[in-house]
């Protein structure tokens, strides 16, 4: 089990408990999960992600075959291919990108540019709709959520395009989901830290209608309980309990 | 027979709701099924629920008219009655319509309600709340309050109180206990604790969507376990995630029982429930190792 969507790092908006290495392997080991796919959170709020990813690389290292970097791709910052081929290089399975934090619109060239060529050298883009609930939001905070418009733009940019999007809810992966070609939804996995279970049961709609190997395991720890997704899953009905989630592995 | 998810011991959710087919949603079967589902998956002991007037069919969902308000209630008395076993009630009332709501709190009451749940419809401050927080108290009655944790401005289709609000109409009203509905849902958690914290006869439920790390934490930092209830509101699997992150956040086994039921037993008028206890030190809400059922 691979945990595609956590961090390291404070938040600039609320306190973090223990957003470290340290705590997140007592996670893993808690909730037995293999393997966290792991960003620098304070990066998405900096203009220049590379001192994040040098941070977050040596925070990283003595556990990197659990805790695989994910750093942050600016693609309008000059040299970002450099970023993403030493990304590669250093192998990590993703990159990630916060087009609303970055002031990105949702048709941007610099994006597609990026979702291309990560998925070119193997690589998934991962995408963050939000990071916490619109009512709460610091009066500072005003980025918004990533767009469903954006998501599509990202998925129809090509083959080779690989996008993981984490913390999105129904209406946004149906509204994707269904913009797209069955071609173009391949090319997009969702985890499901922000899917309601029951009585809703979006999570179990959701997996009878566009299928559950769509769907990858995502947390949003620090920022949120590991045990939601875990919960979500164990509540699903009869019908769809055994359903197989999705795999990031390249060739799923 | 399977054990629970959330351990064999006694479990009360103090926010629950049920639908009815006045409710403008042809699945309201389906959403009262999954609840029960869920909950037998987890072992909720008794959903304490209540219908809210029409869900927004024939008027708004926080501002239920009087006649939705009572076909809501009907329909709530309904299903009570006959989940007897696993169900309790909240009778709904909008404060707006004071005789109104004092009315149905009798009349629900009479047959089996055992709290009171207040929307948004009026400020929690505001007078008008005052007879019916007086009847709530006199019959032993929480009252369960709506609540936005932290109002910094109004938001549509409510007319939102925070914790500070409800302390104010909780402080007029000592003898009366007062349940600060869902700190997971909407608003910053953090403004709430130190609100209510000197106003002892405020009692936070855990429900909400909101699964904020920090937030359990915090809660039973600043007010303590015999303050807080367990609870679901719209979102039973945030439920389960919270009860078992209680596990790892340091509580005893009794601090853990208040919090899934011995708090809701205080609370709510004495026989409200029949619970069985002998096991009740073993509160466990682990999981089975996900790998086993998921690749």
């Amino acid at each position: 089990m691979i945990d595609v969507s956590t961090f390291v790092g404070g938040y600039p908006f609320r306190y973090l408990p223990h957003p470290d290495p340290g705590a997140l392997l007592r996670v893993l080991d808690r909730e037995q999960i293999d393997e966290a796919w792991v960003g620098h959170l304070p990066s998405a709020f900096y203009r220049d992600p590379a001192p994040g990813n040098r941070e977050l690389f040596a925070l990283l290292a003595p556990n990197a075959k659990r805790l695989r970097p994910i750093p942050a791709v600016r693609p309008d910052w000059p040299r970002w291919q450099e970023a993403l081929r030493d990304a590669a290089n250093a192998g990590a399975p993703a990159v990630r990108a916060y087009p609303p934090q970055w002031g990105f619109g949702p048709h941007d060239a610099s994006m597609r540019e990026l979702a291309i060529a990560a998925g070119e050298i193997g690589m998934h883009l991962i995408l963050t709709v939000r990071f916490e609930d619109l009512r709460q939001r610091h009066a500072l905070d005003v980025a918004g959520d990533l767009s469903a418009a954006a998501i599509r733009a990202l998925a129809r940019a090509g083959n080779a395009v690989r996008l993981i999007v984490t913390a999105a809810g129904r209406e946004m992966i149906e509204e994707v989901h269904w913009g797209l070609t069955p071609a173009e939804q391949q090319r997009v996995l969702w985890d499901f830290a922000w899917v309601w279970g029951p009585p809703e049961d979006h999570l179990a709609k959701l997996f009878r209608t566009i299928g559950s190997r769509r769907f990858v395991f995502g947390s949003q720890w620090p920022l949120r309980l590991v045990q939601n997704p875990r919960a979500n899953l164990d509540l699903l009905p009869d019908d769809v309990r055994d359903m197989p989630l999705g795999s990031v592995a390249r060739d799923a | 027979m399977t054990v629970p998810l959330a351990g064999p011991s006694p479990l009360i959710d103090a926010h629950a709701h049920f639908y009815g087919d006045q409710s403008g949603r042809a699945d309201w079967r389906d959403l009262n099924a999954a609840r029960f589902r869920a909950g037998e998956r987890i072992g909720i002991s008794y959903h304490v629920a209540s219908v809210l007037g029409s869900y927004g069919f024939s008027s708004p969902t926080y501002f239920p008219s009087p006649a939705d308000v009572t076909a809501g209630n009907d329909i709530m008395l309904e299903i009570a009655e006959h989940e007897r076993r696993r169900v309790r009630m909240y009778v709904t009332v909008n404060p707006n319509y004071s005789d109104h709501a004092v009315k149905e709190i009798e009349r629900c009451v009479a047959r089996g309600a055992v709290g009171v749940k207040l929307l948004a419809s009026r400020r929690a401050d505001d007078p008008l709340l005052d007879p019916i927080a007086e009847l709530a108290g006199e019959r032993h009655l929480p009252v369960l309050h709506h609540i936005w944790q932290h109002r910094r401005r109004e938001w549509p289709s409510q007319e939102i109180s925070d914790g500070a609000d409800l302390a104010r109409l909780a402080a007029r009203h000592p003898r009366t206990n007062f349940i600060l509905a869902h700190i997971g849902g909407g608003g910053d958690y953090a403004h709430t604790f130190p609100a209510v914290v000197d106003t002892p006869n405020v009692f936070p439920d855990l429900s909400g969507s909101g699964v904020d790390r920090g937030m359990l934490d915090d809660a039973v930092a600043a007010l303590g376990a015999s303050r807080l209830l367990w609870a679901c509101d719209l979102t039973i699997e945030t439920g389960l995630a919270k009860l078992r992150a209680l596990e790892t956040i340091g509580l005893s086994d009794d601090a853990i029982a208040d919090i899934r039921w011995r708090n809701a037993v205080r609370l709510f008028p004495e026989g409200s429930f029949s619970l069985e206890t002998r096991n009740a030190a073993s509160t466990s809400a682990r999981h089975s190792p996900l790998a086993t059922r998921h690749s």
